[in-house]
């Protein structure tokens, strides 16, 4: 049995529905019309101790209900869930101290003062003791480099200083599992690099279960090795990324630097474009290989420059996506 | 309790940056208090029918009212907590190992007592060196005072689990204005902070009596003015009570009831 198991889990949400204009607004005044959103349907999968799983899908596919579910906050309409020995929405009290959770596009901190302050509420609030407090906060305000901004009023902080509290609030109590929801939106390179970083290390250190959401495909390439894609609520992919990419990753993209011209009509070659300093080309690697392209080309022409690059992880996922029409 | 306690004590923290508000606070609550006695004088000395208070009595009831207004008007709205529902922070909230109920209900006796306690001591202050008519006149004895303020105390604690209420029905209703509107209208005649409860009709003082707001207030306010006795003083204090577990047991269950089917909007 698995640490995390999640069996057959649907949620649905009644959304009034409403045509604009003013007519439409008298009518339904009187009379509701409510649609059912089924924002999770029959979602199963199971996560073992230790884990980093990236957990991503388009907009409005169900990641963050599934996430709000597992952290306790939803009751979902059917299905088993246990963390541990937990049953996340019915003792929430005792499995929230288990869990931390990072959700991106809000915040933990309160505005006024200083994040500190925010961080002795949350020891009482844990029940810390103050030794192991002192412990915890003093090692996250060395990791996540804090030790200027921890003393400043949240509303000053930029984004990525806030983030950097924001997770630090999220782990003063240990957590097993942190369920991090988005949390490199709007960051800058820098902070992003030091948030994942940060993430990497205590998921080793700490053995730190780790469930994240992002829109973000660098993150994942990044921070984990499994990834659960859903769309429309459902599981479509769960398994390696390396599989994922290899499944995906035979378009390359070769850059040419020739001042000839390139005549190519071999079978494989998905696009051609004429540059600034030659050709760039599109080619599927499953029916045209790399060094027979070149072959072909430098028989012909006189070559100055050539570069290869992969397909980049997000235009996997777009691929994907349409393939499988979510 | 040490996590609620926590709540408070930030809350009050937080609250007590916000020193021009309360000048500003003091400046109007001056006035309207000015502004009734003066009514209330060119009433009194009309002189026609008998009056259910001696003007004395009333100019201090008034100041106390002014004085405290802060702390016992109905007519408060969280900001934060109806924020917390409308936007869906609320999900910080309830990946806390705690009671949400409490946690709001600290929060409010926090923020309330915060803006009270910067209000109140320079408000009394002034009040001692106003001339006669307009002076606020001592307790009508130390037992008088005592139960002032045990009935005050409870008051608070009433005041709080009738606030408490409107975020929690705003989970249900999604906007702050009209169900709440209504009972903030309601509660804002009945706690007596308009006009006081002996001055009602007979019967609206019966209606008011069967509602839990003038316990709030007025209660503690008459009894501090002698208007009054210590017997039915001790009275109110029970129905106080009463009405606190009452509206307590009605917001925890309440709660209950929305966070089972708690939708989170928007991420």
């Amino acid at each position: 049995m698995s640490y995390i198991e999640v069996n057959h889990i649907t949620k649905s949400f009644k959304v009034a529905k409403k045509k604009s204009g003013l007519k439409e607004s008298f009518k339904s005044f009187f009379k509701r019309d409510y649609k059912i959103v089924e924002a999770v349907k029959d979602i199963s999968f199971s996560i073992e101790k230790g884990e980093i799983v990236g957990y991503i899908g388009p907009n409005g596919a169900g990641k963050s209900t599934t996430i709000k579910i597992l952290s306790g906050i939803l009751t979902p309409d059917s299905g088993k869930c246990k963390v541990g020995k937990h049953t996340p929405w019915q003792d929430r009290k005792e499995y929230v101290k288990k869990i931390g959770v990072v959700f991106g596009q809000r915040s933990q901190l309160w505005w006024d003062i200083p994040a500190e302050d925010t961080f002795d509420l949350l020891k009482d609030i844990y029940d810390i003791p103050e030794e192991r407090y002192l412990k915890t906060k003093e090692e996250l305000v060395e990791k996540l480099n804090l030790k200027d901004i921890i003393n400043v009023p949240v509303r000053q902080l930029s984004l990525g200083q806030r983030m950097r509290c924001e997770i630090a609030a999220s782990l003063l109590h240990e957590p097993e599992i942190l369920f991090l929801d988005e949390p490199t939106i709007g960051l800058d390179a820098i902070s992003k690099q030091l948030v994942r970083d940060f993430i990497k290390r205590i998921n080793k250190e700490k053995k730190t279960t780790i469930i994240l959401t992002t829109h973000d495909m660098s993150d994942i390439d990044a921070l984990a090795k499994r990834i659960i894609l859903i769309g429309k609520g459902q599981v479509l992919y769960d398994g390696s990324l390396q599989k994922l990419k290899n499944n995906y990753a035979n378009k390359k993209y070769i850059s040419v630097n020739t001042k000839d011209a390139i005549n190519i009509r071999t079978k494989g070659v998905l696009k051609k474009e004429k540059t600034k300093y030659g050709y760039s080309f599109i080619i599927d690697s499953k029916q045209l290989n790399i060094s027979e392209f070149l072959n072909i080309i430098s028989k012909k022409v006189q070559i100055e420059d050539v570069e290869i690059d992969n397909e980049n992880l997000d235009n996997m996922i777009v691929n994907l996506y349409e393939d499988l029409k979510i | 309790m040490r996590a609620y306690l926590s709540y408070f004590k930030l809350r009050f923290i937080t609250h007590l940056q916000y020193r021009a508000a309360a000048w500003a606070g003091i400046a109007t609550q001056v006035f309207f208090g000015f502004v009734y006695i003066m009514v209330y004088i060119a009433f009194y000395e009309s002189g026609s029918a008998s009056l259910p208070m001696e003007l004395p009595q009333l100019i201090t009831y008034i100041w106390l009212n002014q004085a405290l207004l802060s702390l016992v008007n109905l007519f408060y709205k969280d900001q934060e907590l109806f924020s917390l529902v409308k936007t869906g922070n609320i999900v910080y909230e309830l990946a806390r190992p705690k009671n949400l109920y409490f946690m709001w209900y600290f929060k409010i006796i926090g923020e309330r007592l915060s803006k009270v306690v910067l209000r109140a001591i320079p408000f009394i202050i002034f009040l001692i060196f106003l001339p006669e008519p307009y002076k606020i006149s001592l307790p009508a004895s130390t037992g008088h005072f005592i139960l002032f303020l045990s009935t005050m105390t409870a008051g608070t604690l009433l005041m709080t689990s009738i606030i408490a209420l409107y975020p929690i029905i705003t989970m249900h209703t999604l906007n702050e204005k009209g169900v709440v509107g209504i009972i903030i209208s309601i509660s804002d005649i009945f706690s007596g902070l308009v006009v006081p409860i002996p001055f009602f009709p007979k019967f609206l003082q019966t209606i008011s009596k069967c509602m839990p707001f003038q316990y709030v207030s007025d209660l503690p306010f008459r009894i501090y003015v002698g208007n009054i006795g210590i017997e039915q003083g001790i009275e109110g204090l029970l129905i106080q009570l009463i009405w606190i577990i009452i509206l307590m047991l009605l917001g925890y269950i309440l709660m209950q009831k929305s966070l089972k089917k708690v939708v989170v909007q928007g991420g």
